[in-house]
């Protein structure tokens, strides 16, 4: 069950020739998958493409109508090994990930792929996760396509180009035996725009006529010798047909007057930033007419030499604005028109930071650099620029900038991982901060305030492998985390088959949250619900113990703090070796609620008996101190003033957006924290039994309150 | 040379700056909604990723009419400077807006929440660290071209509907979009779910952006200061309130409160013994030339000696938890009317707090036998939960809540009266000599608050700074620098900040 349902979607999927989708990039590009015949689909989910996956699996029946095969790969590799279905048969296939992230981990199988070359079109939609929201290293994916000679599309961020390539993609892959990679940023894959729809094309060639009819050509497996032809024949036969295709089918586009002294050559998805960078320079309308020569690369690999030599000669200079670095395409650029012996000047990384996103004041000030260099005069009178600076300097908003605090993500309202990370915290008090290899996954998180917990992180999965180099004698054992997610990745074999095999004397924390749930909730093996599609429910114990792993506990409730502890203060100091491993399981709780809450909701309005919970601080015993909230950090337990002349410093208090998970009560009793907390629980459509009972027992209760409050001067202390 | 064959035609842009979970998504969904609906070309970009859970995180919108056929050419993110509406579903996401160079004199709409959602780092510190939302203000009044500022989580909630419906109504009532208000409306009709809450909350903020332009943002940190009462409604109590009136007038205020919390917390006598102490620290106060420094100290030892007579023991928590007044307070919360209501009290009690409890003689030398204090420790400490809302747990605290009666005979009492006046004892030791060092002094007592280790650590943080009273006896900053020790104090759990403070000091 992922975090949304795409019902809706869905119907979009379906629409027709002349129709008009309007929605998010990702799923327009979905919809170009099946327009373009695609016989199969897989993937990693994860942003900015996890919406590719999401709407697919809620459109199963429609997958079966239309006869395409679609699945969740175990990885990235998984998913470019399945590519490999369209290595000997006339099949469309696309698979789609995050990257670099998932790239890397899809490298083997896209090597392989990439040197045996590929019969039918075999597609890679890549989320590029770079910049601004990003959650991973900052590196190009230019790199792999450069390596392994995988063609890599870089389209305008606009519906109509983004569909368009990505059906051509398929086409240049068949035309060229090479596997496309279609790169789309953040931004791309979740702008909203529209395009004419066409008609879904059920595949030419089946999955099913392909098992039936097998094919085997021992010339496209990767072993000598047929791996040195495959080296040869990528650079003599599959690159120039590339490039006759990229050419012939006017991939790349030109904008802009065919006579001037300078031109831009961009990446295709710098298109738009490029032509408001334009228009502020008084260069350009709105509406892309540009008076600068654009050659827009919606194809950035492998370039077309004849379309370069062209859009260059005749200018004095050009400048390539190309996200990311190394500055591949400009470096490429040079050795193209040096080799030609033509004397355009190439500007680049000159006048624009060499790393970093392209952010619309980068855009302006590095276009601004160029064209100041090297055609003043079409600058004119130069309109002002957009300029913040005046505002930003004031003693105000400078003042403002020691206010304002920073706000990472952070573990959700009543986060089921928020209690492991307190018995953390609290087995660090009593044994002292121990060395914690993180993984990736919402559990990264404990990072920052208020936990602090975590060293390194090495890759999905990897969190325990990471920490395998400790493995010597010491008086404190490594601790290493793993998310579900992570561990069916890979972290099974890398991870815990690793340490069992190596005798690894750490300890190693699986949290299991029945999800993939960083990347919106996915199901994955170890999820509890059932999946009509999908075999869930296999334990992630069973899996650690049938690799070998002797020492395994299994907490199914992580708000237990006290049983977290103890079990986490155990693993690190028992004397029995081998990797000591906890698996902590509990429900996601953003998932738990979008399931739960609209049954509760009903049963109540049915008038059946509904326990509604929440939890409280008790501002009159609560004195201020914030210890809860160090061990806590959840959205629902804040602070609050209270009108107490007595007291200087904010209470903590408890919103009404509390789910009652349970953690502020056991920190608050593990720590031995105060007696602030309480638990408040009204039974709605009570029974009349229940009624009854309730009765009788606030009526002696209001009795003895009465008597024990008689005489007395109470006071209400606070009035907030 | 302008050439006049460019249209200079512009998007209109709009950002939203909202935190993960507060449905800036649907907003923007809605914005685009309705300029589509009105003809022209809308595109929303987001970065949500991981910033989805609960952090800061900005959506981005342009919108233009199409020309002669041609679809506009819209920016994927905000250009600082060049930006028409910037929507802040929170107060210091308003104050971010701002840092990025999205609000700009010469066009820009601010439209902003004025409640606040604290961050960790607000949150976390041991005593006031909350962002100051006046500075939002000051650089809002610059930065802005006009400002729309109400709380609209606050309008959300009563009509039961998300933040998005008012700020959507704001948007729309700012006549920023050169839509009617019935193109709005429909937007929201389609929506399926709460459409009626949605619309309701719509009008809400409609309202408030036409009617009130320039509102002074409710935000405000400083606390109402509260005048003294005439009567308190009972002889004796009036008795003690013109004791209180007879006070300086700068602890006044305090003051009633410090005796009503006496008299609270223990009996009229209590409360007497409080004033009792007062009036002695305000004559020496007045020897020493309090009236020129406006009796600060008094004013401090109003406030401070009452929370060191209340302390927080167990005897006080259980008759707490327990009152009448209480039970109607979370009642009352949780909507509860004649629904049956449970309470469950997260307690945890340790050897301590038993022996705490004892008459002063055998607390006292049970405290002094560490195998003992083992053994009860043993016996006792461990997780309890109360049901203070049933019988039985009621009982038990009310048991617990009687022994108030003999609570100044108990291990405890004599323990905090000890620490009590051996505190005062170095204030007015102090007082002759350094005026301000010994309203210091008092104010150290704000450090000792919380239960158990964190009572401890609170202990510890007092004695650490009250151990520079020495160095700083002589120099006329004295005070200044114990107000500096102290805030360092609270600045972390352990202390860290308060021995570099304390490092300074040794060094002056």
């Amino acid at each position: 069950m992922a975090e949304r349902s795409f019902a809706r979607e869905v119907e979009d999927l379906r629409l027709g020739d002349g129709q008009e989708f309007r929605g998010e990039g990702i799923l327009a590009i979905t919809k170009a998958l099946l327009q373009s015949g695609v016989s199969y689909v897989g993937g990693y989910q994860g942003s900015p493409i996890s919406h590719l996956m999401d709407v697919l699996a809620d459109a199963s029946d429609y997958m079966a109508e239309l006869g395409v095969h679609f699945e969740s790969s175990a990885s990235e590799a998984t998913a470019a090994a399945m590519l490999s279905a369209s290595v000997m048969y006339p099949i469309r296939g696309a698979v789609t990930w995050k990257s670099t992230a998932g790239t890397n981990v899809a490298s083997d199988a896209l090597s392989n792929l990439a040197s045996g070359g590929v019969n039918g079109g075999a597609v890679i939609i890549i989320g590029e996760d770079y910049g601004e929201g990003s959650s991973i290293m900052q590196e190009r994916s230019h790199a792999y396509a450069m390596k392994s000679q995988i063609w890599l599309m870089d389209p305008r961020p606009d519906l109509p180009t983004m569909v368009n390539m990505v059906e051509k993609a398929f086409e240049l892959s068949e035309a060229s035996n090479t596997p496309v990679m279609v790169e789309v940023r953040i931004r791309g894959c979740h702008v909203h725009g529209r395009f004419k729809t066409k008609d879904n094309k059920k595949p030419s060639y089946t999955l099913r006529e392909a098992l039936e009819n097998p094919v085997r050509d021992v010339n496209r497996i990767v072993l000598p010798p047929a791996s040195f032809t495959h080296e040869k024949h990528k650079v003599e036969k599959r690159w120039p047909a590339a490039v006759n295709f990229i050419r012939d089918h006017r991939l790349n586009e030109l904008f802009g007057p065919d006579e001037a002294d300078v031109g831009i050559i961009l990446q295709g998805g710098m298109y738009n930033g490029v032509i408001r960078a334009l228009q502020q320079l008084g260069l350009s309308d709105a509406y892309g007419n540009t008076r600068v020569p654009l050659y827009v690369l919606n194809v950035t690999y492998p370039l077309v030499d004849e379309e370069v030599v062209s859009f260059c000669s005749g200018k004095s200079a050009i400048v390539v604005v190309e996200e990311g670095q190394p500055e591949f395409i400009e470096q490429a650029l040079n050795t193209l028109l040096r080799r030609r012996d033509i004397n355009t000047r190439i500007s680049g990384k000159d006048v624009f930071p060499m790393a970093g996103e392209y952010t619309a004041t980068v855009m302006q000030k590095g276009l601004l650099g160029f064209l100041e260099r090297h055609a003043p005069r079409l600058l004119g009178n130069r309109p002002p620029l957009p300029d913040p600076s005046p505002v930003l300097n004031s003693w105000q908003v400078q003042a403002l900038a020691n206010v304002v605090p920073p706000r990472p993500p952070g573990f959700c309202t009543g986060c089921p991982e928020r209690p492991i990370f307190a018995a953390m915290k609290l087995v660090e008090q009593e044994l002292g901060q121990h060395h914690v290899s993180a993984d990736i996954g919402c559990h990264l998180f404990s990072i920052l305030p208020p936990f602090n917990i975590g060293a390194t992180t090495m890759g999905y999965g990897l969190g325990p492998a990471a920490a395998s180099a400790f493995n010597v004698k010491s008086d404190k054992r490594v601790i290493s985390v793993m998310g579900d997610g992570g561990f069916w990745h890979n972290g099974l074999s890398s991870s815990v088959g690793n340490a069992v095999f190596n005798k690894h004397d750490g300890v190693m924390l699986i949290v299991d949250n029945y999800y993939s749930s960083a990347t919106g909730g996915q199901d994955i093996l170890s999820s509890r619900a059932e999946n009509k599609k999908r075999a869930t429910n296999n334990s992630i114990v069973d899996a650690v113990k049938g690799v070998g792993a002797k020492w395994v506990r299994q907490i199914d409730h992580t708000y237990d703090v006290a049983k977290m502890r103890d079990t986490l203060r155990e693993a690190l100091t028992t004397e029995e070796q081998g990797p000591k491993i906890i698996v902590a399981s509990s429900e996601c709780m953003l998932n738990k609620q979008r399931r739960v809450k609209p049954l509760i909701d009903k049963a109540e309005n049915a008038g059946e008996p509904v326990l509604r919970q929440r939890f409280g601080v008790d501002e009159d015993i609560c004195t201020g101190d914030h210890a809860c909230i160090r061990l806590s950090g959840c959205p629902s337990l804040s602070v609050k003033h209270v009108d107490d002349p007595l007291r200087d410093d904010p209470v903590a208090a408890i919103d009404n957006t509390c789910v009652a998970c349970g953690n502020c009560g056991e920190v608050a009793e593990a720590a031995i924290l105060c007696p602030s907390f309480y638990r408040a629980d009204v039974l709605r459509n009570a029974s009349r039994w229940e009624r009854f009972k309730a009765k009788l027992r606030t009526s002696v209760i209001s009795f003895l309150q009465r008597r024990r409050e008689k005489g007395r001067h109470l006071f209400a202390r606070v009035s907030a | 040379m302008f050439d006049a064959s460019i249209s200079r035609d512009k998007p209109l842009s709009i950002a939203i700056l909202a935190m993960g979970g507060q449905g800036g998504g649907v907003l923007s969904d809605w914005i685009v909604a309705v300029a589509e609906a009105n003809g022209w070309h809308a595109q929303s970009t987001s970065v949500p990723g991981v910033a989805q859970r609960t952090g800061a995180t900005i959506y981005y919108i342009e919108m233009l009419p199409p020309k002669d056929g041609h679809a506009p050419v819209l920016a994927l993110m905000p250009t600082p400077g060049d930006v028409d509406v910037v929507i802040a579903a929170e107060l210091m996401e308003a104050g971010r807006s701002i840092l990025r160079g999205l609000v700009t004199p010469d066009r820009t709409l601010l439209i902003t929440s004025t409640h606040r959602a604290y961050a960790v780092a607000e949150k976390e510190k041991p005593g006031e660290a909350i962002a100051d939302p006046q500075a939002v203000n000051a650089a809002a009044g610059i930065a802005a071209r006009r400002v729309i500022a109400f709380d609209k989580d606050e309008v959300a909630r009563e009509e039961g509907t998300v933040i998005s419906a008012p700020m959507f109504g704001a948007l729309a009532g700012s006549g920023a979009l050169p839509f009617d208000r019935a193109s709005f409306e429909a937007v929201i009709s389609t929506g399926g779910r709460g459409v009626k809450a949605s619309l309701k909350g719509f009008a809400q903020g409609y309202a408030r952006a036409t009617s009130n332009e320039l509102p002074q943002a409710r935000i405000t940190k400083a606390k109402p200061v509260q005048g003294i009462p005439g009567s308190l409604g009972s002889d004796e109590l009036d008795r003690r309130l013109i004791r209180v009136r007879a006070l300086p007038e700068a602890a006044q205020v305090a003051a009633l409160a410090g005796v009503k919390r006496a008299i609270d917390y223990q009996d009229l006598a209590y409360g007497d013994e409080y004033l009792a102490r007062l009036e002695a620290l305000k004559a020496l106060d007045e020897t020493h030339g309090g009236a020129a420094h406006g009796f600060a100290f008094t004013a401090a030892a109003a406030k401070h000696v009452a929370n060191a007579m209340a302390y927080d023991d167990v005897i006080g928590v259980a008759d707490l938890k327990i009152r009448s007044a209480r039970f109607a307070r979370i009642g009352a919360e949780m909507k509860a009317g004649g629904d049956p209501l449970l309470l469950t009290e997260f307690v945890h009690p340790r050897g301590e707090e038993v022996v705490s409890l004892l008459p002063a003689r055998w607390g006292r030398k049970v405290s002094a036998n560490p195998k003992l204090m083992a053994r009860i420790d043993w016996l006792v400490n461990r997780d309890r939960r109360i049901e203070t809302a049933t019988l039985w747990g009621f009982l038990q605290f009310n048991a617990l809540a009687g022994l108030r009666r003999w609570r100044r005979k108990l291990q405890r009492h004599a323990v905090e009266t000890r620490h009590m006046e051996s505190w005062l004892t170095l204030a007015t030791r102090t007082l002759p000599e350094n005026y301000d060092l010994a309203r210091g002094i008092i104010a150290t007592r704000r450090l000792i608050k919380g239960y158990s280790d964190t009572h401890a650590r609170g202990l510890s943080k007092f004695d650490r700074v009250l151990s520079a009273t020495p160095l700083l006896l002589r120099r006329a900053d004295g005070g200044a620098w114990m107000d500096r020790l102290i805030s360092a104090a609270l600045k972390d759990e352990n202390g860290d900040a308060l021995d570099g403070a304390l490092n300074t000091v040794r060094q002056l």
